[in-house]
């Protein structure tokens, strides 16, 4: 048997071709490049929306028009021109469909080639799916039994037709129009996205599920997603993405906002496996994310993601911990390759009495990458007795990578109590000699080490996720995971 | 007049007194520049995100002060560590006071700034060492535009220095607000060691500010043992701008004590030059009122095999804020390094603030790199013990937080360095007890 090393691995990683880089033809019903008022209100006219959304939208871009790319992340690249983007693309063909036979068998296919086949899933893992492809959803599943315990799960622009108060009261609550350059952005043209609510008490019997593809070339996305947990519910809700291959940069500034109102739970998982370029570095998506959960007394927010795509990542999932006893938590794997940058993290921002986070960071960087983890710990006067925990820890393949960490910890609070730990190190040769000598080959014993390594952020996602985040870490660190 | 422009249109008035014919010059107008272009920092930059000198740069300060004010040994005697014999550089508002200091020549130079940058004899000194690992950034242009005076320690090899320096910078002001410009060098070489125990103190109650940057080289082999006392009253702010260099196997320790003073800021910078470099950055912050102390230590592994230690505490009381903000870099080359940066605060009460970063920018994969940051407060149950056992709250309290310091003052070398540390500390905790009973 010939010895594997790492540099074995390095090499393996370098010439590893994204597997799902594919590309499906479907006719695309798409804007002309470039945004302006009327752009917007275009996009507002063909999602049918109320005067007040409108509104809402141009509001938005007229404050975006006045902002400036921010610059302060740790990553470098070639700023997308936002007038040389489409900020509207829809399939075509757009049934309103009874049942899954009638989808578009070739956008079957290319879930298929996912490995989501819809109606295994809908037959065996009990999952109800929106799925959105190039902005507008084609098929939501299971809406019935949903809709049975009065779960309201469909596109946010049917919601914004069907539940216009629901919407209205939440939409920008977390995320107000003005928070960022991407977010206000995303305002304004936002295309689609998912909106959820679950009623008062009610435990959502499923993991909701949206997958989220880039498909139609040189367009943008800007998904918009709002959850509403009412008083005393439960929901955990799945996010994943793969892109096609593409030689251009894609860019996608999507919003995520997340309500837990008094007693509520909210877990939000994401799988996020878009094209990072090839091993030049050349193309790859652009990941400019604002996502951000408010939770009301007693509530708990819980984030999950798994970063292995992305050419540049741009990414700080946060808990507003407002109401008294509330808890926010973060787990996080981001794995970085070749020429990929992820400048990642969180932000927990204590403002109720007996509030508590944990953030838990694992960052896996090769190649010629650059993995920061940059997270803000923010104790308000009134913050009695928080409590916070962070643990950011790096692990470095090869020398031409980097790990940075940038950890804020603002306390203004005498009774908070706070710990911040980070370590960075690589997988030891003693390790490996280790394993080695017990008859675990090198392969597999890098596989141990970082599934270790990684497995208190592995064990937070829910089972359907869990195999396809350990799927993911095998296309990203190849021979590596077992 | 804003201060900056004070500043700028002086600069004509200070090159009266320089020989502006010197290559120093050259360096000092080229500064000038800089900071012109720069400004006084503000809160915009990252770097200055959580300290404003807004406050302090309102005050009409004089920069060049007029006469030379005598003082008497024995009303500032006990800024001094007296009890045990030491060099002296004193300076009293920026000029030197021959009748406080004691200096020499013997074997080694511990002088001042001014002849040295002037004479002939210290000229490849200079050229060699002045200058070059101050940074190019606001208040560090600044200095250098006007500097002039401070101390000049050279050690040549194999010299171990037999008492330890210090350097004290007094400022009298009795009239006006005043501003210090003070501007050290100090150069340890091969194999050599020595120990230094700085100080900035005010003796009026005039807001006083101090811009002070010492660049300090570490030679193969030499060992630098740098203390900074700062407890310096109330209307006295002091920016303090340290770059050390080492080479291979050299070991330096740099250690902060900030107990007082309006605003502090601390820039504290390590270069690793060479291998097996060990650099160890401490301090003890202990503040109240509205005192804000903010540390900013960087520290660069640019050579394989190196290590960094650093180890700060702080306690907060009233309106105090605190800052840490700590970075380490660790080059692709810099293999086998371990870095190691501690951080631990306590807030003891509920108008304290304080403001962690610890940074860590890694670039090299076979690294033992980590770093720590806590705050939270003193355990409850420990207090409750010592009470049942007789001790009054107060002392057991002060006894906590000296323990909590301890890790710090237990790498101090020089014994009345530590005791003279450990009664400003009972005085700050308004107790009366020994703590190293």
């Amino acid at each position: 048997m010939s010895k594997y090393t790492e540099d074995d691995l390095r090499e393996e990683l370098k010439t590893k071709e994204y597997e799902y880089g594919f590309y499906t033809d479907i006719e695309s019903d798409k804007f002309p490049n470039g945004v302006n008022e009327d752009i917007v209100r275009a996009i507002s006219k063909k999602k049918n929306e109320p005067e007040w959304m409108t509104e809402w939208r141009l509001e938005a871009f007229r404050v975006w028009e006045k902002m400036e790319e921010p610059e302060w992340a740790n990553v470098h690249y070639k700023k997308p021109n936002f007038q040389d983007i489409s900020y509207y693309s829809a399939p075509k063909k757009k049934p309103k469909l009874n049942s899954l036979d009638e989808v578009d068998p070739e956008m079957l296919a290319t879930f298929e080639k996912l490995g989501i086949s819809l109606l295994e899933q809908k037959r065996l893992a009990n999952v109800a799916i929106d799925i959105v492809m190039d902005s507008v959803s084609v098929a939501t599943t299971f809406k019935e039994t949903l809709a049975e315990k009065g779960i309201i799960f469909m596109p946010i622009s049917e919601a914004i037709q069907e539940h216009p108060e629901l919407v209205r009261k939440y939409i920008g609550s977390v995320v107000p129009t003005t928070d960022n350059f991407y977010a206000a952005l995303n305002s304004a043209v936002f295309s689609d996205g998912s909106f959820c609510y679950i009623p008062k008490g009610v435990r959502c019997p499923m993991e909701l599920s949206t997958y989220f593809r880039i498909n139609e070339s040189g367009t943008g996305q800007f998904e918009r997603t709002l959850v509403v947990a009412d008083k005393g519910s439960y929901v955990s809700y799945l996010e994943g993405c793969t892109a096609p291959q593409r030689d251009e940069n894609q860019l996608h500034a999507a919003v995520v906002e997340l309500i837990a109102l008094d007693d509520a739970e909210i877990k939000y998982s994401t799988v996020q496996n878009w094209f990072p370029g090839d091993a030049e570095g050349k193309g790859g998506v652009f990941n400019f994310v604002t996502k951000r959960g408010l939770c009301e007394t007693n509530a708990k927010i819980s984030w999950t993601q798994v970063e292995t795509g992305s050419a540049v990542t741009w990414k700080y999932p946060s808990c507003i911990l407002k109401g008294n006893n509330s808890v926010g938590e973060f787990y996080s794997i981001a794995v970085t390759n070749n020429f990929q940058q992820a400048d990642t993290g969180t932000k927990m921002i204590h403002l109720g009495k007996n509030t508590k986070s944990t953030i838990i960071s694992k960052g896996i960087s090769a190649g010629k990458s650059q993995n920061s983890y940059r997270g803000l710990v923010q104790i308000g006067s009134r913050a009695e007795n928080a409590r916070n925990f962070s643990q950011c820890d790096s692990l470095l393949m090869g020398n031409e990578c980097g790990a940075h960490t940038f950890p804020y910890i603002e306390t203004k609070n005498k009774s908070a109590q706070i710990e911040h730990e980070a370590t960075t190190s690589k997988i030891g040769e003693d390790q490996l000699f280790y394993c080695n000598q017990r008859g675990i080959d090198t392969e597999k014993a890098i596989a141990l080490i970082v599934n270790g390594f990684s497995k208190e952020v592995l064990n937070k996602l829910p089972m359907e996720f869990a195999v396809e985040a350990q799927k993911l870490l095998e296309i990203s660190l190849e021979g590596s995971v077992g | 007049m804003e201060l900056k422009d004070k500043l700028i249109s002086s600069y004509v008035a200070f090159e009266n007194g320089v020989d502006i014919n010197s290559d120093i010059h050259e360096i000092r107008s080229k500064a000038l520049q800089n900071f012109e272009d720069l400004g006084f920092p503000t809160k915009k930059l990252e770097a200055w995100k959580y300290t404003s000198l807004n406050a302090v740069l309102k005050e009409d300060y004089s920069i060049f002060p007029k006469a030379e004010t005598a003082i008497e040994l024995a009303d500032v005697k006990k800024y001094f560590i007296h009890d045990i014999d030491t060099y002296k550089i004193v300076f009293i508002d920026g000029k030197y006071s021959s009748f406080l200091s004691e200096t020499t020549h013997d074997n080694m130079d511990i002088c001042l700034l001014s002849s040295a940058l002037t004479k002939p004899k210290y000229k490849a000194v200079i050229e060699n060492y002045f200058n070059k690992i101050a940074k190019q950034d606001n208040l560090t242009s600044l200095n250098t535009a006007f500097a002039n005076e401070g101390a000049y320690i050279y050690i040549p090899k194999n010299v171990e220095v037999e008492k330890p320096i210090q350097i004290i910078n007094f400022t009298t002001g009795a009239e006006n607000a005043t501003m210090l410009q003070p501007r050290n060098l100090i150069v340890a070489e091969r194999n050599s060691h020595v120990q230094i125990i700085e100080r900035h103190q005010s003796l009026t109650d005039n807001a006083a500010l101090t811009n002070s940057v010492t660049e300090i080289f570490v030679d193969t082999h030499a060992n630098v043992d740098y203390y900074k006392i700062q407890n310096d009253n109330i209307n006295a702010s002091l920016v303090d701008n340290t770059f050390v260099e080492q080479q291979k196997e050299g070991i330096c320790s740099v250690h902060t004590f900030s107990f007082g003073g309006n605003i502090t800021r601390n820039n504290l910078n390590f270069y690793q030059k060479g291998e097996h470099i060990d650099s160890i950055l401490k301090g003890i912050t202990i503040i109240e009122g509205k005192q804000h102390v903010d540390h900013h230590t960087l520290v660069h592994h640019i050579e394989p095999n190196c290590e960094s230690h650093q180890d700060y505490k702080g306690i907060y009381s009233d309106r105090s804020t605190g800052v840490f903000n700590g970075k380490v870099i660790v080059e692709k080359e810099a293999q086998k390094t371990n870095a190691y940066q501690q951080n631990n605060n306590v807030l003891i009460s509920d108008k304290a603030t304080i403001n962690a970063k610890p940074q860590l920018e890694i670039f090299a994969d076979d690294v033992k790199c980590s770093h720590g940051c806590t705050i939270g407060q003193l355990d409850d149950q420990a207090l409750f013990y010592m009470q049942q056992r007789g001790i009054p709250k107060k002392e057991a309290n002060a006894l906590l937080m000296y323990a909590f310091a301890n890790t710090v003052l237990e790498s101090v070398k020089i014994p009345e360095v530590k005791k003279r540390i450990t009664n400003i500390i009972a005085d700050k905790l308004g107790v009366d007890i020994g703590f190293d009973l």
